[in-house]
């Protein structure tokens, strides 16, 4: 078994102070060594000898207890001196002497709390400042390369086109078609309540067509697709940025922009329009199967209605919306993908980013729409 | 037994699916010593290291780390042995000096404050500056961040030192310093070193002995011993150019 490790003061007369260490110094041991060597005061001891030839073991955390002691006591004006050091510890020793000899003095000024909290707050708006001026600068360089491609549709990357609506659009008609479907159900379910009071449970139909038409449905597709589409094109892209890939393609004289960013956006332009009109069809459906199952009303009165409130203008109020979310959301994942750095572990945090940022920029303009149409009296 | 050997496998078999990556395979290494670990690119180098730290699981045989059973590795083998994984593997959320901190905080109870001083000597001890601390691994160059990796094996002050490539990837100047630096450490903490390597120069720089993975199994012997084997794979390795250069650079200095 390991000997307990010791710290034995035995203070001397004439200002002399014997210091002996014993046992195993070790790592284990360092917390209860460490306060015992703090309590220990000099006392206006001009002479300190710390014996330590009963050390049988030591590492660098104990090593590092008695260099510290040696170098506080003095710090403190006493001649302190280490006794009886076995040949074997020596080069520990030196090399924690070193170690602290190459820095010195460890700096930590955490500073003062009001300043580090100003100095956040104003590196995060000159950040967010800076990003809202480098999403607008890629947002030109898209448009720009777009232009071309559109001038020479030969160079349209229409396998990767392809590849990318059928990831997008088709791979996500379940969850649309599931999650409208439902939220049609809370719909009619919700206004029936409050228009039973009015004894005009048939306007349930009126309302269902117009908030789904004209918001829930693209609203929702939109989201659903930021949260599905958009990160993996933040993921996708971030990836590629870490193998260097897109390096790769620079140099071989391909355009990262045409060939990964395009088909994104011009599948997203495509897909998400239709998946609004499947999610206006999935919410509707389910608004009416839940208003004739739990209303007085027949299947042929309800739809009869619907169809009344369901106007061109309602509808295409609504659709007219999807390419614009659908621009947003592919341009903020593939420029998040781009923003990766070296590292993977960036990935991670700029998918959540381009997640939250497309669903902000989704909602900011459907609100801007909203008011755009009330102005226009649509 | 034997007090001094702290690696021990016996009839070692590790296998991924049909293909068979060890096969009876024994090796014992002993306390002090630096080993490097050759072999071609497939013949299961880390796949040994790692099945010896316990991280896969052997098909059959046994391996002793310091004396225990590997299979039910207790908490103090753990303590008692550091590894330096490829890429550092430092954690990306923490600082240097945190990274350094965490086996402190997961098998001791120490104070905050003599815990940064421990960190503070350990990042001085593998030579990165002093304002290494308070940065996150993402901001540290890749010879920094092998740095800070060994800096975090080196915590608890083990006795057995695992390096995965350690100089892969840094340039000769950067792989000569973490040679030198592994050879210093080990003398004055009494190290045991399983090296993991490609880099020549190491080799014959800091190992004592070398184990060369052939025919599913390790071959341990002084540099001097591979230089007479038969082996047709060891004889390329030991007398192809690259080798000779190594030799040649040490000869002259």
């Amino acid at each position: 078994m390991e000997q307990e490790p010791e710290w034995i003061e035995s203070p001397g007369a004439d200002g002399r102070l014997a210091l002996s260490a014993k046992g195993a110094w070790t790592i284990n041991a360092v917390s209860d060594l460490d306060r015992r060597i703090k309590g220990t005061r000099l006392n206006g001891a001009a002479q300190v000898e710390l014996d330590v030839s009963g050390i049988t073991r030591l590492d660098t955390a104990g090593a590092w207890l008695l260099y510290r002691a040696q170098r506080d006591f003095a710090g403190g004006g006493a001649d302190a001196t280490l006794v009886g050091l076995d040949a074997r510890f020596a080069p520990l020793l030196e090399l924690v002497e070193q170690a602290d000899k190459a820095h010195p003095e460890i700096e930590r000024d955490r500073g003062n709390p009001v300043t580090v909290l100003l100095e956040r707050i104003g590196r995060a708006v000159c950040e967010a400042v800076a990003e809202g001026v480098s999403l607008l600068n890629f947002l030109g360089l898209t448009i720009i390369t777009m232009l071309r491609v559109v001038v020479r549709p030969r160079r349209m990357r229409i396998v990767s086109l392809v590849n990318q609506i059928e990831q997008t659009g088709l791979n996500a008609l379940g969850i649309v078609g599931l999650l409208l479907f439902l939220i049609g159900v809370v719909l009619a379910f919700q206004s029936a309540e409050q228009l039973r009071k009015f004894a005009a449970e048939i306007l349930t139909a009126d309302g269902l067509a117009i908030l789904v038409l004209r918001e829930i449905g693209v609203l929702i597709a939109a989201i659903l697709i930021a949260g599905r589409s958009g990160s993996a094109f933040t993921a996708e892209i971030g990836m590629m940025k870490v193998n260097e890939e897109i390096d790769a393609l620079r140099t071989t004289g391909i355009d990262p922009i045409e060939v990964l960013v395009l088909p994104r956006i011009n599948a997203l332009l495509i897909t998400l329009p239709l998946l609004t009109f499947f999610a206006n069809f999935a919410a509707l459906a389910g608004g009416t199967l839940m208003a004739v199952a739990a209303l007085d009303v027949t299947f042929p009165q309800f739809i009869r209605q619907l169809a009344d409130a369901m106007t061109l203008k309602n509808f295409l109020v609504g659709m007219v919306k999807a390419p614009v979310f659908a621009f947003l959301i592919g341009l903020v994942g593939c420029y998040e993908g781009l923003q990766v750095g070296g590292s993977a572990e960036s990935i991670g945090r700029l998918t959540t980013k381009s997640v939250v940022e497309s669903i902000v920029l989704v909602i900011l303009a459907d609100a801007t729409f909203s008011i755009v149409f009330a102005y226009l009296e649509i | 037994m034997d007090e001094d050997i702290v690696i021990k496998v016996r009839g070692l078999r590790t296998q991924f699916g049909t293909e068979v990556i060890h096969d009876d395979l024994d090796l014992d290494i002993r306390r002090g010593q630096i080993v490097g670990v050759v072999g071609g690119s497939g013949t299961g180098k880390s796949v040994l290291l790692r099945t010896i730290l316990g991280l896969n699981k052997p098909r059959a045989g046994e391996i002793e780390l310091l004396g225990e059973d590997t299979r039910h590795t207790s908490k103090t083998a753990q303590q008692r042995s550091g590894v330096l994984f490829q890429n550092g593997a430092l954690f990306s959320s923490l600082t240097v000096a945190e990274n350094i901190q965490v086996p402190m905080r997961e098998h001791l109870d120490l104070k905050r404050d003599l815990m940064d001083e421990l960190a503070a000597l350990k990042i001085a001890m593998v030579g990165l500056p002093p304002d290494a601390g308070p940065k996150y691994p993402s901001e540290l160059s890749g010879g920094m961040r092998k740095r800070a990796g060994l800096a975090r094996a080196l915590s608890l002050d083990p006795e057995i030192l695992f390096l995965d490539e350690p100089t892969a990837g840094l340039d000769p100047i950067g792989a000569a310093a973490f040679d030198n630096l592994i050879g210093e450490l080990q003398k004055s903490l009494g190290l045991t070193v399983f090296m993991v390597t490609h880099d020549l120069d190491s080799l014959v720089a800091i190992c004592d002995c070398i184990a060369v993975l052939v025919d599913k199994r390790v071959r341990l012997a002084t540099m001097a011993e591979h230089m007479q084997d038969s082996d047709p794979w060891i004889q390329s390795y030991f007398h192809g150019p690259r080798a000779r250069a190594a030799f040649d650079s040490r000869s002259v200095v």
